[in-house]
């Protein structure tokens, strides 16, 4: 089937111009409404289906991998790695890169546990409030000065880590977050059996998805990843819609660093290296392309959760070092991007 | 923003800039030199240029290929992963000789960049992403290999890390060597010129019959093989392998040097003079932050600012 439409497209000499190219300036997918086909189905359910075959497999397979217990541990394990991954979303859908978000993250657990001791609105607005401005600096050197996003945000990432280490006193002081915090309640309990976390992602996954799908500024997005020129043209307010979509990355590795910190009762100060490695891996897996122009937040959503199942998985066993977790997170980033060129080649017919 | 009715500060900025990307990264050092000399006790030692220049050796190998991969109009963000990769290497086959030992370490360097080559080349992976996925796995690789730092008792490598010849401690012996080598390839080779001209212009060598892909696989193991010589000297120098935390972040200072030594990141031209400036001139900022009693917080903070008015600067060129 996909075959016929490859053929179709290449006959008719228009790239731009083959059946399922509706979308115009929205990368090689469209605008992501799906036709139906075969590639369309893999680059929108690939990580789901995946996702499905190793519950199914570990249930299988590994003792009590199903009690409400392990899968309570394994959605509050991921609601902070995905806070941060819907964040990644919006960066990568622009066409850019956030590497910052990890120290980002560890920057706004120790502010928070510092501003802890002000009390819950402290610690929540002090750490908002400078990584949003972390993000927000991004995002004016990316889209106003026009440096390239890996470059500015391994730069940020230094500095958040500096400005980390400067408040924890060269990262000898762990700060910790006083008995009796109102937050902490609303961060450690269960509503219905399920964390407050998860419940948290769940609502800001749904607020972003709407926010994508329904309204100008997710349109924004798009348009600014598919061609930033074209966007440019069409009248598409390009440098605004890219310091949004990194300010909100920066305001959110804060809140699931903040929120990280109190349910831990510290700020640990090497918590979240590498964890912007982690957010991309699943923003990738989930089915969003890193060229920018394409993608869903749902994705980002099971590709953080199918990470985690697998390091679950990799814990339950035995004798596997944790660290194996980052080598299966790689393979599997090269493996989707793989498959994604290849699709993205047999849809456009060349 | 453009500003049309200011052409007196436009002038002034097309003579500026390109003057700048050329030679700053020059004044930077010598300011730093100037500024050390002046306000830093016991900076003018033979003791203290050697402690430098043994410091800097795996920042300027690393650079040394990063160059070549930007040159090609690439990244490549494993090289710190790649460094922790060999050192790993070193410590799991020490039993076999510290000769095995090392050839190990370099292969399986030129291994990773191998795979970063044909992601790119081959696959038409974005350079960004191939080369994030090594780093993500390769960093992960050597842990599960060599979980934690694993002390090396050997005398032919402490002899590498610490040793000397003519009063010239090897390390920097090697590292001129490779500098020697890079320089002569850039300039002097059909080689050198491929990389540039890939870098410039892909499309035009795709037309003019160059290997294009030969030429970037080569390139990136040619990275990955240097990656592994830094993590190599790194390890010898440390008398341990530590996958953990050897080459974390050194990717942001290799890429730095770089583009502060006049390279820009589009490619289609390689500066490896300005390049070890580069190098030297973040080692220099590094010690004199921390000579003068800066914590390491404030020294990644000014770092950072370094980082971002060197691409800032740098960028003018792209856009001619």
């Amino acid at each position: 089937m996909t075959a016929v439409k490859s053929t179709a497209a290449s006959a008719t000499g228009l790239p731009g111009g083959g059946p399922g190219r509706k979308g115009g300036v929205r990368g090689p997918f469209g605008a992501g409404g799906g036709d139906g086909s075969a590639a369309e189905f893999v680059q929108r359910h690939g990580a789901l289906v995946v996702l499905a075959a190793v519950l199914a497999v570990a249930a299988l397979t590994i003792d009590g991998f199903f009690s409400v217990g392990n899968l309570n541990h394994i959605a509050v394990g991921a609601a902070f790695p995905a806070i941060i991954a819907l964040g990644m979303t919006f960066v990568i859908i622009t066409g850019g890169i956030d590497l910052s978000v990890g120290t980002v993250f560890a920057l706004a657990g120790v502010l928070a546990a510092w501003a802890s001791q002000y009390g819950s609105l402290a610690a929540l607005a002090l750490p908002l409030g400078v990584c949003g401005l972390i993000g927000a600096l991004n995002g004016v050197l990316i889209a106003k000065a026009r440096l390239a996003p890996f470059i500015v945000t391994l730069a940020t990432m230094l500095g958040a880590w500096g400005l980390m280490l400067a408040v924890s006193d060269e990262g000898s002081e762990t700060y910790v977050v006083p008995d009796g915090l109102a937050l902490t309640p609303m961060v450690q309990e269960r509503f219905l059996g399920i964390g407050y976390p998860v419940l948290l992602v769940l609502v800001l996954f749904a607020v972003g998805g709407v926010a994508l799908r329904r309204t100008g500024w997710g349109q924004n997005l798009y348009a600014v990843g598919g061609n930033e020129d074209a966007a440019a043209l069409m009248g598409v307010p390009v440098a605004r819609t890219k310091i949004s979509a990194y300010s909100l990355s920066g305001l959110l590795a804060g809140l699931a660093g903040a929120l990280n910190a109190v349910w831990l009762g510290s700020g640990v100060t090497i918590f979240g290296i590498g964890i912007e490695l982690d957010a991309i891996s699943a923003v990738v897996i989930g089915g969003t392309l890193l060229a920018g122009g394409y993608g869903f937040v749902s994705g980002s959503l099971v590709g953080v959760l199918l990470l985690n199942v697998i390091q679950n998985i990799i814990n339950g066993i035995g004798g596997l070092s944790s660290a194996f977790q980052q080598v299966v997170s790689g393979s599997f980033l090269i493996t989707v991007v793989l498959a994604q060129n290849y699709l993205s080649r047999r849809r456009e017919g060349n | 923003m453009t500003a049309i009715g200011m052409p007196a500060v436009r002038v002034d900025r097309t003579r500026a800039v390109p003057w700048l990307q050329e030679y700053g990264v020059y004044i930077g050092v010598a300011a730093l030199l100037v500024f050390n000399l002046v306000f830093t006790p016991h900076f003018l030692s033979l003791e203290n240029f050697r402690t430098q220049a043994v410091q800097v050796t795996p920042v300027l190998i690393l650079s040394l290929g990063m160059a070549l991969v930007i040159a090609t109009g690439g990244i490549d963000l494993s090289v710190g992963s790649v460094m922790a990769l060999s050192a790993a290497m070193i410590s799991l086959y020490l039993g076999y000789g510290p000769v095995v030992a090392v050839l190990v370490a370099l292969v399986a360097g030129a291994a990773a960049g191998a795979v970063n080559g044909a992601l790119v080349a081959f696959a038409g992976v974005q350079a960004i992403v191939a080369t994030l996925a090594m780093m993500i796995g390769g960093r992960g690789l050597s842990l599960v290999l060599l979980p934690q730092l694993d002390g090396i008792r050997n005398p032919g490598i402490r002899e590498l890390g610490a040793g000397e010849a003519l009063g010239v401690p090897y390390l920097v012996w090697i590292s001129a060597v490779l500098v020697a080598v890079v320089v002569f390839v850039v300039r002097r080779t059909v080689f050198g010129r491929r990389i540039v001209a890939i870098g410039g212009n892909r499309r035009a060598g795709e037309l003019s019959g160059l290997p294009v892909r030969r030429t970037l696989l080569v390139v990136y193991v040619l990275c990955g093989l240097l990656a592994a010589v830094a993590g190599v000297l790194a390890t010898a120098r440390l008398q341990a392998s530590d996958p953990n935390s050897i080459g974390r972040l050194i990717e942001l200072s290799a890429i730095t040097a770089v583009v502060v030594g006049g390279t820009p990141l589009q490619g289609g031209r390689v500066r490896i003079a300005g390049t070890v400036a580069g190098a030297v001139l973040m080692q220099l900022l590094v010690s004199t932050l921390i000579k003068h009693d800066l914590p390491p917080s404030w020294t990644q903070i000014a770092q950072t600012a370094v980082i971002i008015a060197a691409v800032y600067v740098a960028r003018e060129r792209g856009r001619k």
